[in-house]
């Protein structure tokens, strides 16, 4: 099958503020995990994150929001995205035709609410800010911003969230629901999920290292990205350049435990098959994997197994995970990977799973560690979150 | 051709007494609290007492609505689990982020942390049916079981699934209820006793609950009723919803007066109750109308409260007195649409037939 046309982009994260930027980061090996200036926590010292080095007030500027604003930094970042796509795509009037908004987030306005959370009663001026809290009002805030007025809703699966969102849009294109859709994910970063993930110990406290024996742990990393996707009708009407296609999706659970992924991965060996039944492409057609690869070790080991199960006997294909330059994004993982594995499309590039050393001992697979330049016609990008949530991707060349 | 989605079974902990009851005949008109509380299920005949402890309240009431959906439709296993819920698990997110404050982020264990995440329910549900199939969760305010029910009619159209469980939940807890309050967004008890459906003053009635639906693609002896469509729009003025019903029913090969009964949101919010009383004294006029809010309290779920209660309907041909707005009558309840908004905003149409 053709699949669904993707024809915007748009991105914030640690390592650019437009696709364009990431994309030299990427290419030029210019990873972004340092330690923590926007938030004030008492791990300051110990973890390295992946922050997108403005303030809100920044943001705000940016966005030339008025002074009694009540956006919490993940609809700040997100709104940023969404126009950056929007505009990408060429769109002057957004409710041209049906036009959807699907979001993602996990920690929604929670840096708002924990920042205020004991003052609200004592300053008036915080209450705004009470009505931020939940993911709805993120995606609320930015088809706001974009004049957006049809159908607006959220996912949130932990850290599969925006590929449930790419998911969702190309199916309601499909379906003829909508004949447009700006999809995506967003999530700043929270001392919130920074205390949560330091609880379950897989933080590290160095420099994430995927599918490496050694590796200890994820950083966790903020970032916002969006992209459109439209009908075939749409893309022959306007002569729409297509930047490449959404052409397999599949959503699968583990079904095994809360936060910890199954030996086998079987969730995950169930997203990627649904994914080549829907695209009816064979795994052997994949020519880069872009993994959700955390580095903790428990997902690289499951995602490992699964990824050689799917293969058997054939060549896994260049594989690599991007988290080294950003951090894990959670809930926005997914969609700034959508966007690097588009560009890989496009420029015919195997990221560097950077911090790599050593093979792990379990099985014999090793990332693609150096830049390299070969045609791509299919790329499969997974991303894993809680509850056993498992989704793959798969973007074609138009 | 497109195949056709049937609810076979519904399970509900609301606010009332909805299970191990026929309809609502056991429901009462609370006039005088701001907040409405559930009224429990016996958890241990459901989930063993082990897990209940870790559980949270709304995960324990999704686990029981989506048994008894389960049960009613008499099924054991169902391909997909789609939720929606507004403000998700909010009693273990305030309880790890009053440990992250109150301690200043030091000795702190992760299961609240682990139990937080929105999509926790429909995990803890894939868990104990061992259900590997999609699993979804959407949150986004007052649509958030409307695109559940959305995705599992797609899904059902498309026969990705045969059978499909969907629910909306939302717990209460008291630190988000005192800052709602403080907000503005629940009505002050000075002006109690509330009539919803004339009242002036702003803010609601703020309610929890749990309602699950098992759909399917086959007709069959026990189906409840059959959705017809589903649609959600972000923005509407009010002078634009009756154009939107009109045409939602027009591409349903219906028109205003094949409606049977109307369920409308009304929630006592004088600002925005508008939007149903332009409806109800024009659009309307002549058709049986039904409110709900006054009995399940407002929240960001509670249209799936309104799913349950339309689904009895057509199902006993019966409309009880205590959600009627008016007195009209039809002798039979074959068509019911369903509307719902929250300040203006996430509104959803969806659609049922006998």
């Amino acid at each position: 099958m053709k699949g669904v046309a993707i024809t915007g982009m748009g991105i914030l994260s640690s390592i650019g503020n437009s696709v364009e930027e990431n994309f030299d980061s990427l290419r030029n090996e210019k990873l972004a995990i340092t330690r923590i200036e926007n938030i004030t926590t008492v791990h300051a010292d110990v973890i390295k994150v992946g922050e997108i080095k403005k303030t809100n007030q920044e943001l705000i500027d940016e966005l030339q929001l008025t002074a009694d604003n009540n956006f919490s930094r993940t609809a700040l970042i997100g709104t940023l995205a969404a126009k950056q796509a929007v505009e990408n795509a060429g769109i002057s009037s957004i409710n041209e035709f049906r036009t959807g908004l699907i979001s993602a987030t996990s920690v929604g306005g929670m840096d708002m609410t924990e920042k205020h959370y004991y003052d609200y009663f004592t300053n008036p001026e915080l209450i705004k800010y009470i009505g931020c809290h939940d993911g709805g009002d993120v995606a609320e805030k930015i088809a706001n911003e974009l004049g957006l007025k049809g159908m607006v809703t959220t996912i949130s699966t932990a850290c599969s969230s925006a590929a449930n969102a790419i998911m969702l849009g190309a199916r309601l294109i499909k379906n003829g629901k909508l004949d447009r859709v700006i999809v995506g994910g967003t999530d700043a970063l929270a001392k919130f999920t920074i205390n949560g993930f330091k609880t379950l110990m897989i933080l590290s406290d160095g420099y994430n290292k995927p599918f490496d024996n050694n590796r200890k742990g994820l950083n966790l990393g903020e970032a916002a990205a969006f992209l459109v996707l439209e009908s075939d009708e749409i893309v022959k009407k306007q002569n729409k350049k297509v930047l490449a296609r959404v052409s397999g999706y599949g959503n699968a659970n583990d079904a095994f435990h809360q936060t910890a992924s199954s030996e086998n991965g079987d969730g995950a060996f169930l997203a990627m098959k649904k994914a080549f039944e829907i695209s009816g492409l064979k795994p052997s057609e994949i020519d880069y994997i872009n993994v959700h690869g955390t580095a903790t070790p428990n997902n690289d080991l499951s995602e490992g197994r699964a990824i050689l199960r799917i293969y058997q006997d054939e060549k896994v294909p260049d594989f690599s995970s991007t988290k080294p330059f950003t951090g894990h994004t959670l809930a926005a993982a997914a969609a700034i990977e959508a966007v690097y594995s588009v560009l890989a499309i496009q420029n015919g590039i195997v990221y560097p799973n950077l911090n790599f050393e050593t093979p792990m001992e379990e099985f014999d697979l090793q990332p693609q560690t150096t830049l390299k330049n070969k045609n791509i016609e299919h790329v499969l990008s997974n991303s894993f979150g809680f509850g056993g949530n498992c989704s793959t991707l798969i973007f074609s060349k138009d | 051709m497109k195949k056709k989605t049937y609810i076979n079974g519904v399970g509900c902990i609301s606010t009332q007494k909805t299970f191990d009851t026929v309809f609502l005949e056991e429901a009462a008109y609370n006039q005088n609290d701001t907040v409405l509380s559930i009224i429990k299920p016996d958890y241990k005949d459901f989930i063993s007492p082990a897990s209940s402890r870790r559980m949270a309240k709304g995960v324990k009431n999704g686990i029981v609505a989506s048994a008894l959906a389960m049960k009613d439709a008499n099924t054991e296993n169902v391909d997909m689990i789609i939720s929606g819920t507004g403000m998700g698990c909010i009693e273990d997110s305030e309880k790890f982020l009053k440990n992250i404050l109150d301690n200043n982020e030091e000795f702190l264990t992760p299961t609240s942390f682990i139990q937080s995440t929105h999509n926790t329910v429909g995990a803890q549900i894939a868990l104990t049916l061992q259900c590997k199939g999609y699993n979804f969760t959407y949150v986004n305010g007052a649509i958030s079981f409307e695109s559940a029910l959305l995705d599992a009619k797609m899904q059902i159209e498309e026969d990705e699934a045969n059978t499909v469980l969907v629910g909306g939940i939302d717990e209460n807890a008291d630190y988000t209820l005192s800052l709602f309050k403080l907000a503005g967004f629940i009505k002050k008890e000075q002006d109690q006793p509330f009539n919803l459906l004339t009242e002036t003053s702003p803010g609601v009635v703020y309610g929890e609950g749990a309602s699950f639906f098992i759909l399917e693609n086959e007709k069959k002896e026990n189906t409840y009723a059959e959705i017809l469509d589903v649609e959600i729009i972000n923005t509407l003025e009010e002078n634009e919803v009756e154009t939107q019903i009109v045409s939602f029913l027009k591409a349903n090969q219906l028109q205003i007066s094949d409606v049977d009964a109307v369920v409308l949101g009304f929630n006592g919010d004088a600002t925005f109750d508008g939007y149903y009383k332009n409806l109800a004294e024009n659009t309307f006029a002549q058709t049986p109308q039904l409110y709900y809010k006054h009995l399940s309290g407002e929240y960001n779920t509670a249209s799936a409260f309104a799913l349950w209660m339309a689904s009895k309907i057509i199902k006993t041909q019966e409309i009880p007195e205590i959600v009627k707005v008016n007195q009209v009558e039809k002798p039979v309840y074959k068509t019911i649409l369903l509307y719902n908004q929250y300040n203006g905003k996430n509104h959803s149409f969806t659609l049922l037939s006998k």
